[in-house]
């Protein structure tokens, strides 16, 4: 199906996105490449007013006594100037020299770099410099001042995660410096992190009105810890009822966005798992619907796609560049569809064509071509986990409202799975191969006698399930580990899917996933994840009772026939 | 495919049945335990402890496998909840034999069992009470599934939920209760099970004595229970279930009522799955959730599929050799089991349909017939 993956590279996600919420490969490519940006940074944007302290206090770092050092960290801290992070760090891991004549210089490595400029001195003599040492207050100093400094890195993540500790740890002497760190920070939404932190502070240290400023900022976040300070601002004994009242304002409107962003989180991760059941249980519906067959394998088509995924990543990995590994993804959707397809017209043909009109039979034959696969690919693969990595374009997520995130993987899976479904409408209701199809589902006998070889039509449509639940087995890779038994726990659910939403109809296939998704989803939280899941079970079982041939039954003749 | 015999039907109590049925009562009761006993352990022929608690437990499966070919192969109904009916009859065993450990547990309490004291439990939850006293616990052992079936029966038969669509939520059925008995909260253990049994009866189930007493108990529910399935099948409602296997619709139009023979036939499956379980759990020494997973009631259909479906005998049969090669592969080879196991679901369903019993018969008849000059190809 080629048309699909058109939609998977609609353009990676915006940078000012990513940067916030790197991952951790990232994190530590930004730490080792980090350094070199930092001094060019500095070089272009290095705000001068500041100079001159900057130049006295690095000097006073090489003082003789341990206080005027620590005087000097502490101030160094205050400044909101980013090279001192380089100069602290380094004091820290004992790396700052002391020249003769009184210059303070970093090494790193066999060189040494003077870290005004930032640029590397060769005229210094090695053995002439003296290291300046660090006792145990300092230490405690330099960790503070650096932790406030952070919030001037130039790392964006390493800024966004200063602005969300100052928040969790409020204390009335960040005020000052947040308030700089705003005026510097370009970012959006780092911005408003440290507004947040500061609305914070600013309730704990300002003045009255500062605080009822604070008190009304803080009442649009959803925030947690926001609401734990409010809690203990509001029973605090001292405070005054003017504020008391704005803080319960604020409160309420803090649990009212929380209700929302709970609900949003909700309905996202429901239609998130739904387009996972429905993923997994298209192909199924399509074998019942047309052939009336219980493909009980149809898991491990599934688990078959996920290897295949597995194993287009290893192939990448190993016989492709490196800035390849990306557009494994890409390949392995139509390897997992042709794979896991050639497979079910295989089953279709070996097994499952001798067993027409005994569903019975079919169920338990299939069920051990399902044993025989998931053995297969334990002795070839092992039974440990394999691990597929989500490509770049895949990892991360955005915040849409604060309070939860959506991750690309997931919003990836929605997208393709109505990809898939929009596929498949098209082949059943604008191809001739989709004509045969439906008219071998209404009518068996009068589709063959106008001519339509039915057992051709019914391997094909076979091989059109199996590779749809090999695709669904791609996009399982992203979002959980690759295992033998992967199909097993998809199989119950997808056929209650199937049977929920009626047979042989791709409407009721999507409302029946979707509405179990949301609903499994809605209930987790108030039952427990697996009570949930016995809640659903239990219901799904009685609303078969009263409508025992699903939500959108097939009417006519044939509901009849097919029992 | 389903045997049914051609000719003339035979009575089902004659002379001849009972020679066998005797016959092979008399060898499961008395050899095993004289091999067991008073053949010196040494001998070829000798069966050692070990393999005594092995053989009731073939026989728990036997009991299980004629459960579900009393209600597939003459019913018509493919239940893939007996691997769960089967399990609530374990656990209620499960849960007498926790009871009488009395205060020897690791943590001594002499009325909670270790895992709840181990969970802070304070006091016995109500579905325990009771369970001290075999007798409740033997009621509980039929009454538990067999309850479970007459609703679950009951809800599903009455608005015609039949074929596939009646697996598929039989087998929902026992996936919610495999999460439930994975709950901790639920009390019955959580995912380790109950196990670490003592006594039953005032019997140490360790010994070797106690053993054979509950390999004979085996075989003594297996030969009532199958002298129960022939009596229902015999009667004029098993004629009933097989018309309405081959013709639903056409028995209801005939004005029998279809709901109610299956939910007969149905509960009582039921009741013999559980004492399956019940005698099962003491021999094994251990009951948790797995036995409820989904793959093991479909894995009793292949035992009845390989014996033969719609003939007892080779329910028995099926359930005693599959489980004969389980035990031999995954010792020799463990990692063939499920090719071999995926191989017989596949080849019995295509190649051999009748079973093995089955098979023996056709020949039989076929010979009868040869004999009795009709052509073999006649017969359908």
């Amino acid at each position: 199906m080629p048309l699909t993956h058109h939609r998977w590279r609609d353009g990676p996600p915006s940078p000012a996105l990513r940067e916030r919420v790197l991952s951790g490969a990232e994190r530590v490519r930004v730490g080792v490449v980090g350094l070199a940006a930092i001094l060019l940074f500095l070089l272009a944007a290095a705000p001068p007013a500041h100079a001159d302290d900057f130049t006295t206090l690095v000097s006073a770092l090489g003082a003789d006594s341990f206080s005027e050092k620590e005087q000097a960290v502490i101030a160094l801290g205050k400044l909101g100037d980013g090279r001192a992070i380089l100069v602290l760090t380094a004091l820290k891991d004992g790396r700052l020299l002391k020249a003769p004549d009184g210059r303070i210089l970093i090494a790193r490595g066999a060189k040494t770099i003077d870290p005004l400029s930032g640029t590397e001195l060769s005229d210094v003599a090695a053995d002439a410099l003296d290291r300046i040492r660090v006792n145990n207050r300092l230490r405690g100093a330099l960790e503070g001042a650096l932790g406030e400094l952070t919030l001037f890195s130039v790392d964006p993540a390493a800024r966004y995660a200063a602005a969300q500790d100052a928040l969790r740890h409020p204390s009335p002497g960040q005020a000052a410096l947040l308030e700089k760190a705003i005026a510097a920070e370009k970012q959006p939404d780092i911005r408003a992190a440290m507004e947040q932190s500061l609305s914070a502070a600013r309730l704990l240290s300002g003045s009255r009105e500062e605080q009822l400023a604070a008190l009304r900022t803080l009442g649009t976040t959803t925030d947690p810890q926001i609401k734990n300070l409010l809690d203990q601002f509001r029973a605090a004994p001292d405070t005054d009822p003017e504020l008391r009242k704005a803080a319960e304002t604020a409160l309420s409107s803090i649990e009212n966005r929380l209700w929302l962003v709970g609900l949003a989180a909700n309905l996202f991760h429901g239609i998130s798992l739904g387009s996972v059941l429905l993923l997994a249980a298209i192909g199924l519906a399509i074998t019942f619907g047309v052939m009336g067959v219980i493909n009980m394998a149809h898991g491990e088509m599934i688990m078959l796609g996920a290897y295949a995924a597995y194993v287009c990543q290893q192939l990448f990995r190993e016989f492709l560049p490196a800035s390849w590994i990306d557009g494994y993804l890409v390949a392995a959707i139509p390897v997992a569809f042709l794979f896991a397809g050639a497979v079910g017209v295989a089953l279709e043909r070996s097994v499952i064509r001798f067993l027409y009109g005994r569903p019975l039979e079919t169920l338990l034959a299939t069920w051990g071509v399902s044993l025989i696969l998931q053995q297969m690919v334990r002795s070839i693969f092992g039974s440990p986990n394999r691990e597929v990595s989500n490509p770049s374009w895949m990892t991360g997520g955005f915040d849409p409202i604060g309070g939860f995130t959506v991750t690309w993987n997931r919003v990836g899976i929605i997208i393709f799975c109505l990809a898939v479904l929009g596929a498949l409408a098209l082949i059943l209701n604008r191809t001739s191969f989709g004509l045969h199809m439906r008219a071998v589902t209404q009518n068996r006998p009068m589709a063959s006698v106008m001519g339509i070889r039915t057992a051709r039509v019914d391997a094909l449509t076979f091989g059109l399930g199996s590779g749809i639940a090999g695709m669904a087995g791609v996009a399982l890779s992203q979002i959980g580990n690759v295992s033998p038994n992967l199909g097993t726990i998809y199989i119950v659910d997808s056929f209650l899917v199937v049977v929920f939403g009626g047979v042989g109809n791709l409407l009721g296939t999507f409302v029946g996933a979707l509405s179990l998704g949301i609903v499994n989803k809605f209930l987790e939280p108030v039952a427990g994840a697996i009570l949930g899941k016995i809640v659903v079970l239990v219901a799904i079982i009685l609303f078969i009772q009263r409508r025992p041939r699903g939500l959108f039954a097939l009417k006519g003749r044939t509901v009849e026939a097919e029992a | 495919m389903p045997v049914s015999p051609p000719g003339p039907r035979k009575s089902a109590w004659s002379a001849r049945f009972w020679a066998g049925f005797v016959a092979c009562g008399i060898v499961l009761v008395l050899v095993v335990p004289i091999l067991n006993l008073w053949v010196p352990p040494n001998s070829v022929v000798a069966v050692p402890d070990y393999l005594v608690p092995l053989l009731g437990k073939y026989l728990c499966y036997g009991l299980l496998a004629l459960s579900l070919d009393l209600i597939w192969g003459y019913a018509g109904i493919l239940s893939l909840g007996h691997g769960a009916f089967f399990a609530l009859g374990g656990y209620c065993m499960g849960m007498y034999l926790m009871r009488q450990i009395g205060t020897r547990g690791v943590y001594g309490n002499p009325l909670l069992p270790d895992f709840m004291v181990f969970l802070n439990w304070k006091e016995l939850p109500w579905f325990w009470w009771g369970f001290d006293h075999f007798a409740w616990a033997a009621a509980m052992v039929m009454l538990v599934p067999g309850l479970l079936a007459l609703v679950f029966g009951w809800l599903a038969f009455r608005s015609r939920v039949t074929g596939v669509y009646l697996s598929i939520i039989t087998q929902a059925m026992t996936y919610a209760l495999l999460l439930a008995f994975f709950r901790n909260d639920m009390g019955f253990g959580g995912n380790n099970g109950m196990t670490d049994y003592k006594d039953i009866l005032g019997w140490d189930v360790h010994q070797p004595s106690t053993r054979l007493g509950l390999y004979v108990a085996s075989v003594v529910a297996l030969g009532l229970g199958y002298l129960l399935c022939r009596f229902i099948i015999s009667s004029k409602l098993g004629r009933v279930l097989l018309a309405l296997r081959d013709a639903e619709s056409r028995v209801r139009f005939l004005g029998y009522s279809v709901t109610n023979a299956k939910l007969f036939v149905f509960t009582v499956s039921a009741v013999l799955a559980g004492i399956a379980g019940a005698l099962y759990v003491p021999q094994v020494g251990i009951i948790n959730p797995s036995e409820f997973s989904p793959g093991n009631s479909i894995e009793i259909a292949i035992w009845v599929s390989v014996g033969g479906r719609g003939t007892l005998s080779g329910a028995i049969v099926g359930a005693v050799l599959v489980n004969l090669a389980k035990t031999w592969l995954t010792g020799v080879a463990p990692e063939t089991w499920l090719f071999f196991l995926g191989a017989l679901f596949v080849l019995t369903t295509l190649v051999f349909p009748r079973g093995i019993v089955g098979l023996l018969r056709q020949a039989r008849w076929t010979r009868a017939r040869a004999t009795a000059g009709v052509p073999a190809g006649e017969q359908a």
